[in-house]
């Protein structure tokens, strides 16, 4: 009988448990989850925040899940160290698992950027897990001045659920632009213009100098006062146990296709991982939730002996702000087609007979049918492309590929 | 399992499976009600035309659903005997399952859950949208 450990109770290793359990009903089966509780969709916390999201539909599974698929849940305790010569892991209570066949998923850290005077700030938090949502949501009261370092997506979506209890929120970022890492500068322009009308303060291409108990200057000479502080500059891969072993790292945790690591029976799936844009082929940390699925899935079967490789990982994002959607996927390599109005954007990059990605604001009605123009690198002179910049249809393909399509 | 199949060479394009659809999914008894309410019920089935066609698409219930893999909060789910259903109470309305849909047969409903077909199974029996197609392109069954 095998025994499967995975290391990380959120996307990547619930997907791998669960294809486990497709495959492998009798392995024994254990998570170790430094955070206590059930696993929860980690971009959540924002609309925990907000208070659309409440603990009762907080879980990303039905409360029998861990029961139902027979799965040891050892949460609050932490993996600190991956023995795998002997093929074990040490946990902070004092107490080791072994295993067959070990799956890493332990996400990201937040990165906390060093700061002058920051040890003078009480009220700060970062904003990663629920427990972060938790204790901002008690530390903000409706006129609490909330600083927010990080206008990505972190940042942002903080700022969108802490609106709805304080509007006194100002935000900071280095970068000329909000959401600099998935929009360019018009797009960006859009967003910042519906966070300017809610009388969020942005200060852009600036960045803190000092902190003090209750206010901030910048280097562009800004003072801001406030009562709560939010770092989110950003997160890096949890990378520190695989690469304690030996494991090889490159900015994440290296895999293959079939999320080996370079460690023996050690896959690694999620956030933590180094994956392969198929939109641009670049090796690079995505970090979104859909890929970290996909991936802890292919982990879980490959763990239990079914044979699986991953293929058509993307970059993407489908993400509002006050009502402000913006989806993007790909890359933003080759030429650039963009359909315009006045309450919409779409801009889409094409090279080489194939859509390399999109950024759509505004008017993004079954985008899908666009992504899979990605996923599938279809040639663009197949269908009519033209027409799938104003409406993605199905219409749009060859009768033939439609009709495979939709006869499944 | 037994799906919502399109015969696009029957199909007239007369958009009734959409009415259909958004009626019977409303909670209205009445049709005209329906659609006069101030913001008119979300069809989960899309009739698609240009020039030369018109067919109409609603969920394939993929068994190896791309939308259930990638949705954030664990709303949409794969049940038992194959249909995708959304927990309307859970979905935030991110759309990111509207983003990774090949088919484009998740429906958005502005400030809601998203909308899917859910095969009119609440309703029993045969989806609303087969029972009111005049013409016989839209069926229900097993392929």
């Amino acid at each position: 009988m095998s025994k499967y450990v995975i290391i990380g109770n959120s996307t990547a290793g619930i997907a791998a448990a669960e294809a486990i359990r497709k495959t492998d009903k009798k392995g024994s089966l254990t998570i170790i989850s430094e955070e206590k509780g059930a696993a929860y969709g980690r971009p959540l916390i924002s609309y925990y925040l907000q208070g659309v999201t409440t603990d009762e539909t907080l879980p990303y599974r039905p409360a029998d899940f861990y029961e139902k698929l027979n799965i040891t849940l050892k949460d609050g305790v932490k993996a600190e160290k991956i023995d795998p010569s002997g093929k074990k892991v040490y946990l902070s209570d004092g107490e080791s698992v072994s295993y067959d066949k070990l799956l890493v998923a332990t996400g990201s850290v937040p990165f906390v950027p060093p700061a002058n005077g920051l040890d003078e700030v009480r009220e700060k938090f970062t904003f990663y897990t629920i427990e972060d949502a938790r204790k901002l949501k008690a530390a903000l009261k409706p006129d609490t001045r909330l600083l927010i370092i990080g206008a990505g997506l972190i940042g942002l979506k903080c700022m969108e659920g802490a609106y709805e209890i304080t509007h006194d929120i100002t935000v900071i970022d280095l970068a000329d632009r909000v959401l600099s890492s998935v929009l360019d500068e018009d797009c960006a322009k859009i967003v910042s213009k519906k966070i300017d009308e809610k009388g969020v303060r942005l200060v852009l291409n600036d960045k803190v100098k000092e902190f003090h108990e209750n206010y901030c200057v910048t280097d562009g000479g800004v003072k801001v006062e406030f009562d709560v502080l939010v770092t989110a500059v950003g997160v890096k891969p949890n990378v520190s146990l695989v690469a304690d072993a030996g494991g090889k790292i490159n900015r994440g945790i290296v895999t293959d296709l079939k999320q080996r690591t370079s460690l023996p029976d050690v896959y690694a799936a999620g956030d933590c991982t180094v994956s392969h844009d198929a939109s641009s082929g670049a090796d690079k940390i995505m970090a979104v939730l859909p890929n970290a699925y996909l991936q802890g899935e292919t982990a879980g079967f490959n763990m239990s002996g079914d044979d699986r490789e991953i293929c058509n990982l993307v970059p993407l994002n489908s993400i509002g702000f006050f009502g402000v959607h913006v989806l993007s996927a790909g890359s933003t390599q080759g030429a650039m087609l963009e359909q315009k109005g006045e309450d919409f954007i779409k801009r889409f990059f094409v090279k080489d007979n194939r859509l390399t990605g999109f950024i759509l604001i505004g008017n993004y009605d079954r985008a899908g049918i666009l992504l899979s123009l990605i996923r599938e690198r279809v040639p663009l002179d197949t269908v009519d492309f033209k027409a799938m910049t104003l409406l993605p249809e199905l219409a749009f393909f060859p009768k033939t590929v439609r009709r495979e399509k939709l006869d499944r | 399992m037994k799906k919502v199949h399109v015969n696009e060479d029957k199909c007239l394009g007369c958009r009734l499976c959409e009415y259909w659809c958004a009626f019977s999914h409303s909670g209205e008894k009445y049709m005209p009600d329906a659609f006069n309410l101030q913001k008119p019920p979300v069809p989960r089935i899309v009739v698609e035309e240009n020039d030369k066609i018109t067919f109409a698409v609603a969920c394939r219930h993929c068994d190896d659903a791309i939308c259930v893999k990638s949705c954030i909060s664990g709303a949409l789910s794969k049940q038992a005997d194959g249909t995708v259903l959304v927990d309307e109470s859970k979905c935030v309305g991110c759309h990111t399952c509207v983003l990774v849909c090949p088919f484009g047969a998740i429906r958005m409903d502005e400030g809601k859950a998203v909308k899917k077909c859910d095969l009119c199974l609440k309703t029993g029996g045969v989806p609303s949208c087969v029972q009111h197609c005049p013409n016989r392109a839209i069926v229900y069954e097993e392929r």
